[in-house]
């Protein structure tokens, strides 16, 4: 029984030098717990709160399992006065076990419900700032922005003003990714077939780490981008500066792009192509639409322009048969998809 | 000549010398079992006693083998991956070796060791604590695990022939299609678990079955051992969820063997489909393993404290709850869909409701330590270890599901780190609680307590040290699944903490298995059938229980009947008359489940490489066991009433 | 997948019923299946939810509409009704006594099945000719899933039917072929009833 009270004091240790660690390091990046937009200042407050409520109900249950197991010892020295073998049901006791987990999780859900609506990743953020559009495009393996306002494209890194609210769509010319910038707020999953919405804002200027977060194959360790925040006027000037100097990017060099790589550096574009992001969506939506033609019996005849990613296709062959992209404008045949336009 | 080297170079996989070490382990290791089976002729006994027994005793010890085993090449797993992430920019392990061990530790860990450990105590205690003979399907059990054993065997094949799969535990289409991932890998991954999860399934009914209709006279439903209640409930969910996950993995077969469109990015295929599906399982599936857990902790520490399960009907009522709330809540697991506000918001709910009968049942075992006499042995140790490991798991798990707040953990180390939390504080822990608390009647002796202490405590304090700092660095943004990450992250101290934590939880593991060789060598052997002083019907038996279990149907009067019953002999009461023994009726022996399950595994591994000569008479076999196992009307036999006489003599000659 | 469950149910088991005979383990090994019915069930559920989810997803291949002949469909849904009927009165010789009648309402009842598998391979084989392949399509791929896996069952069923009558003219009506019996007469009205959501979901949703 020694050996608990020890165990007891190393649980509690275990935080604090964990902490210590962490300070030791200066100039750590922080995350979630350093938030530098509204969003992510709600999701932290969010995380702040919950916590709270579990640990009222925590700190209680650790104490007394201890407690009743230290006091309640066999080879305790009172003897068995107190052992009652048969002590086995309590109307009251049980109505309070049932009772304080149902009210904590009755406050905790209606909390939940709230931030659920408020912090919808689709919902425009209140700012008196018109927004700015960045598309985004999850590729194998390095991020995509396209600026459809100022007709630039930047790989792996991405810059806004602050202060202004940021309409992110997204989507994946890959596997599912997720998109997320810690500080900034929560992530979003970048699907093919389908124009995600996420909005955030930067409420201080500076260089955010920005990841995918969700596993693509070999090289998704290295998709992590730099979302910058900066003022307007630096931002302006940056967007000047690509125009001027970067060179553009075809319908080939994105194709090319597009194949499975890693690109370290970040790389800019003066211009791309009109309606690149919507065709990358309508890509892979073309099959989901419904009243397609098709000829008489050849439905795979029709070429496919998607062969270009660049992948093994071995066994594609049985595969290949998709529409064109034109046939499908219409694509809300998924039930995500009609969610995430409400 | 060089199409055989070509082949042979796909064939097996080369160029890396872990895997030419476990090459060479594996010849030596088959060729030494071969050698001193053949030198001992102990090939005759392997078939009789082990590879052909229907007796649910040795079919669980054969589960609690096999699950340790994998216990072990997960853990190697999970070691080598913690060595890479030890310090920045590590190049122990290519990136693309790294997505494979994260994948096949995953499948082992929860599919290969957590679900047979968890059978094998199915096996071992449940028919002993209903008072019955043997499972409903004696015979079907029997091919339950060798289904689940050929299927763990050719998953782990994938190691050193043709390639690991390395698409996630999961496997999420469309990396997984044929597009993304051309090897065979995956398709290891998806037969190893069909043919295993098809054991699962069958096992789930045979144990309902045994449970509702086998139980001995006068046991009601409300009067089972909790440990019973636990695994009618794991099992009925388990009928409830393995056919999904068996629809899923054929539909992503039959996209990659026949170019369906299932879960495809082109032909109209939805992927977001398959991860609907497999959380439909997956969720649930974590009921499967944690609630069976839950029985054992309920049993334990009624034990261990002396004293009455406090609360046996809030218990069931809690068990069946989660049972049946643990279909609801699968969406969780995707909050970051984009599914809309009201969608998230209900499965947020659906998943925080889960918490309540967890709790409850927390409270339950608090209180039944309340006004107790405990004693901690090791079954009590890992009992007392996994409630506050558990709480705090289960705490961070109601965070996780505050969908806003999801948005920020998801896909991170915190959502690593609670998982960990309560599938090794919530689920190993049971096992292993489990484990040492049935040992002594699985065996007939007891387990090292000093060792088993030591086992303990390194496990535990390693847990802490590995996994809490995982919580922190998921908040500072490191995500799951990197195989390497920057100096200039900031996350190599937490990291380097973390791998420390996990080799302790290794070493852990070596003091149980020297535990176990010490406690084999000096054997303390158990002669009572009753080490801890129990109260369930299998420590009235003697250990280990003989091959019939029951010599005559015991009569149950009431909840914790065995222990009612030493307390009324112990108070004077007279015993009760035992009724005169009959000759007792058994399953026979069949070679059925290991052939027929031999013959899945070559059609297992034909369909993995596309080799219809090979799996196409494989699955013939199949269906051939299954015609001679129909017209086979010799199933059974009678052991008479002398035999079972000089049995129990024997038996008994201890006391 | 899952549908061997049955099959390798036997075995006894020794529940001290020495000289009751058989009855309380049929009883087992009859519940045993209903389960077994029960994953089933939930496996065409999870099937006839892809295929639902797809449906619409043609992507320019040929639609429900286009491909679907009814004519045909009836005939299968007619010639599958009967069988489920025939079998019935097999169970009802089987319970006068009557191994003569029992086999041969079995032997109606496979002949049935027998046309219906025969039928619905010709629908396939025709689809396919016309390009209407299981790679077509999403659409195509849960069609020819979903009707699939409903055909391999009554496939099966044939092959276990075909067992029975050898087993039921060797050893005529005793506890185990009578529950054998049972569970396969269960069995098939089981498969009836799936077909029958087949046709409604599949092909009457289809071609309206």
């Amino acid at each position: 029984m020694k050996m608990k009270g020890w165990y007891r004091r190393l649980a509690a240790m275990l935080p604090l030098a964990a902490i210590a660690f962490l300070l030791s390091g200066c100039g750590v990046n922080m995350g979630v717990l350093d938030p530098k937009g509204t969003i992510a200042r709600q999701q932290l407050d969010l995380i702040i709160i919950s916590s709270i409520l579990c640990v009222i109900i925590l700190v209680p249950v650790l104490v007394m399992t201890f407690w009743i197991a230290w006091k309640y010892r066999s080879n305790r020295k009172q003897g068995d006065a107190a052992y009652k073998p048969n002590w086995s049901h309590s109307g009251k006791i049980e109505a309070v076990m049932w009772g304080v987990p149902i009210v904590i999780i009755l406050i905790l859900a209606i909390i939940t419900v709230q931030f659920t609506h408020k912090l919808e990743p689709s919902k425009a953020l209140a700012s008196e700032e018109k927004p700015i559009t960045i598309e985004v495009v999850s590729l194998d393996w390095k991020w995509l922005f396209l600026y459809p306002e100022q007709g630039i494209a930047t790989v792996n890194f991405v810059q806004f003003p602050k202060g202004v609210p940021v309409e992110f769509k997204l989507t994946a010319d890959s596997p599912m990714n997720s998109f997320w910038i810690p500080q900034l707020g929560g992530q979003i999953y970048t699907m093919s077939g389908m124009a995600m919405e996420l909005n955030l804002i930067a409420d201080e200027e500076g260089e955010y780490p920005g990841k995918g977060a969700n596993f693509t194959g070999e090289h998704f360790g290295k998709m992590g981008f730099i979302a910058k925040a900066s003022s307007q006027e630096e931002f302006d000037q940056w967007v000047a500066d690509v125009k001027k100097s970067s060179p553009s990017l075809s319908q080939q060099g994105y194709d090319e792009l597009a194949e499975q790589s890693v690109i370290d550096t970040k790389v800019t574009y003066s211009s791309f192509p009109d309606g690149l992001f919507d065709r990358i969506v309508t890509k892979y939506s073309a099959g989901t639409g419904s009243g397609h033609h098709h000829g008489s019996s050849s439905s795979a005849g029709e070429a496919n322009d998607s062969g270009h990613e660049g992948m093994n296709h071995e066994g594609m062959d049985m595969g290949a048969e998709g529409a064109t992209a034109s046939s499908a404008s219409q694509t809300a045949a998924t039930e995500e998809h009609e969610h995430h336009h409400e | 000549m060089d199409k055989i080297k070509d082949f042979a170079s796909d064939f097996f996989v080369t160029g890396d010398p872990l895997i030419y070490g476990a090459d060479v382990a594996i010849v030596l290791v088959t060729v030494a079992i071969v050698a001193v089976l053949t030198y001992f002729k102990k090939w005759g006994w392997l078939w009789r006693e082990w590879l052909t027994t229907v007796d649910h005793k040795k079919i669980g010890i054969m589960y609690i083998l096999a699950a340790l085993l994998m216990l072990f090449r997960g853990g190697v797993d999970a070691l080598l991956m913690r060595t890479q992430l030890i310090m920045p920019n590590m190049d122990f392990l290519k990136p693309e070796h790294y997505n494979e061990i994260f994948t096949t530790h995953g499948v082992i860990m929860i599919l290969f060791m957590a679900m047979p450990l968890m059978f094998g105590l199915f096996n071992i205690a449940v028919p002993l604590q209903i008072g019955a003979r043997d499972v409903a399907f004696p015979v079907l059990n029997s091919l339950s695990f060798w289904l689940f054993f050929m299927g763990a065997m050719l998953f782990n094949l994938s190691f050193v022939i043709g390639g690991s799969p390395n698409g996630g535990w999961l496997a999420y289409p469309p990396l997984t299609e044929k597009m993304f991932s051309p090897g065979v890998g995956q398709d290891f991954y998806i037969w190893g678990i069909q043919i295993s999860g098809i054991g699962s399934l069958m096992t789930g009914i045979n144990f309902i079955v045994t449970i509702l209709k086998m139980r001995a006279p006068g046991m009601t439903l409300m009067k089972m051992p909790m440990f019973t209640w636990s695994v009618l409930a794991s099992s009925l969910t388990i009928i409830l969820a393995f056919p999904i996950l068996t629809v899923t993995l054929a539909l992503l077969f039959i996209d990659r063997f026949l170019g369906a469109h299932f879960f495809t990015l082109d032909g109209g295929g939805n992927p977001m489909m398959y991860i609907n599906l497999i959380w439909m399982w997956g969720h649930p599936e974590v009921y499967i393993v944690i609630l069976p857990a839950f029985g054992i902790f309920s049993e334990v520490v009624a034990t261990f404290s002396k004293k009455k399960l406090f609360g046996y009907t809030s218990m069931v009522f809690a068990l069946m709850s989660i049972s049946v709330v643990s279909f609801f809540t699968w969406a969780h697991h995707f909050f970051t869909m984009g599914s809309g506000a009201n969608v998230n918001a209900f499965f947020a709910i659906s998943t925080m409701i889960i918490a309540i009968p967890t709790g409850v049942k927390v409270f339950n075992w608090i209180l039944t330590m309340y006004k107790g006499k405990i004693s901690f042995k090791t079954p009590m140790l890992w009992t007392m270890g996994f409630i506050p490991c558990f709480v705090v798991g289960g705490m961070t798990g109601v965070l996780l599901s505050v969908a806003p707040a999801d948005f920020q953990f998801h896909n991170s180390y915190f959502l690593i780190a609670h998982f960990h939390q309560v599938l090794i504080g919530g689920v190993a822990f049971g096992y292993f609680a489990g484990l040492y608390y049935w040992w002594p009647k699985m065996f007939g002796f007891s387990l090292n307590e000093k060792l088993g202490k030591w086992a303990f405590w390194l496990w535990n304090i390693g847990f802490y040290v590995c996994f809490m700092p995982q919580y922190v660095l998921g908040l500072m943004g490191m995500t799951r699944r990197y195989s390497t990450y920057g100096w200039d992250t900031g996350w190599f101290g937490l990291n380097l903490v973390s791998t420390i934590g996990a080799f302790l939880m290794g070493a852990g593991f070596l003091f149980q298995v020297w535990q176990i060789l010490h406690s084999i060598k000096f054997m303390e052997k158990d002669t009572t059938g009753d080490p801890w002083d129990g109260r369930t019907l299998e420590w009235s038996i003697p250990s280990p229980a003989p091959m019939y279990n029951f010599a005559t149907d015991p009569q149950v009067r009431e909840v914790d009947d065995w222990w009612e019953e030493k307390q009324r002999l112990a108070s004077g009461g007279a015993p009760r008359p035992k009724p005169a023994l009959e000759p007792i009726h058994m399953p026979k022996n069949s070679g059925m489940p290991f052939i027929k399950a031999t013959f899945w595994f070559i059609a297992g591994f034909g369909f993995v490489f596309d080799w219809m000569w090979m799996a196409i008479p494989g699955l013939i076999g199949v269906a051939a066991c299954m015609l001679a196992h129909s017209f086979n009307y010799d199933t059974d036999y009678y052991i008479p009433v002398d035999e079972i006489e000089r049995t129990e003599a024997a038996a008994r000659r201890g006391v | 997948m899952a549908n061997q469950g049955n099959h390798a149910v036997a075995g006894a088991h020794g529940h001290d019923h020495g000289h009751g005979g058989h009855h309380d383990l049929e009883a087992l090994r009859q519940m045993g299946f209903w389960l077994f019915l029960i994953t089933d069930c939930i496996l065409f559920g999870t099937l006839f939810a892809t295929y639902i989810v797809l449906h619409n997803n043609t992507a320019g291949g040929p639609t429900a509409s286009e491909l679907f002949e009814m004519p045909g469909v009836i005939a299968e849904t007619f010639i599958l009704l009967t069988s489920s009927f025939t079998s019935g009165l097999a169970v009802l010789c089987m319970n006068r006594g009557s191994r003569k009648g029992l086999i041969g309402w079995l032997i109606v009842t496979a002949i049935l099945g027998a046309s219906f598998i025969g039928l619905e391979v010709s629908e396939f084989i025709k689809m396919v000719d016309e390009g209407a392949k299981i790679s077509t399509s999403a659409f195509l791929s849960g069609f020819f899933t979903l009707v699939g896996t409903h055909g391999l069952h009554v496939s099966v069923g044939l092959c276990w039917m075909v067992a029975l009558m050898i087993q039921l003219g060797k050893r005529g009506i005793t506890s185990v072929t009578k529950r054998k019996v049972n569970v396969i007469s269960l069995y098939w009205h089981f498969l009836d009833v799936v077909w029958i959501f087949v046709f409604t979901i599949v092909y009457m949703m289809g071609v309206m």
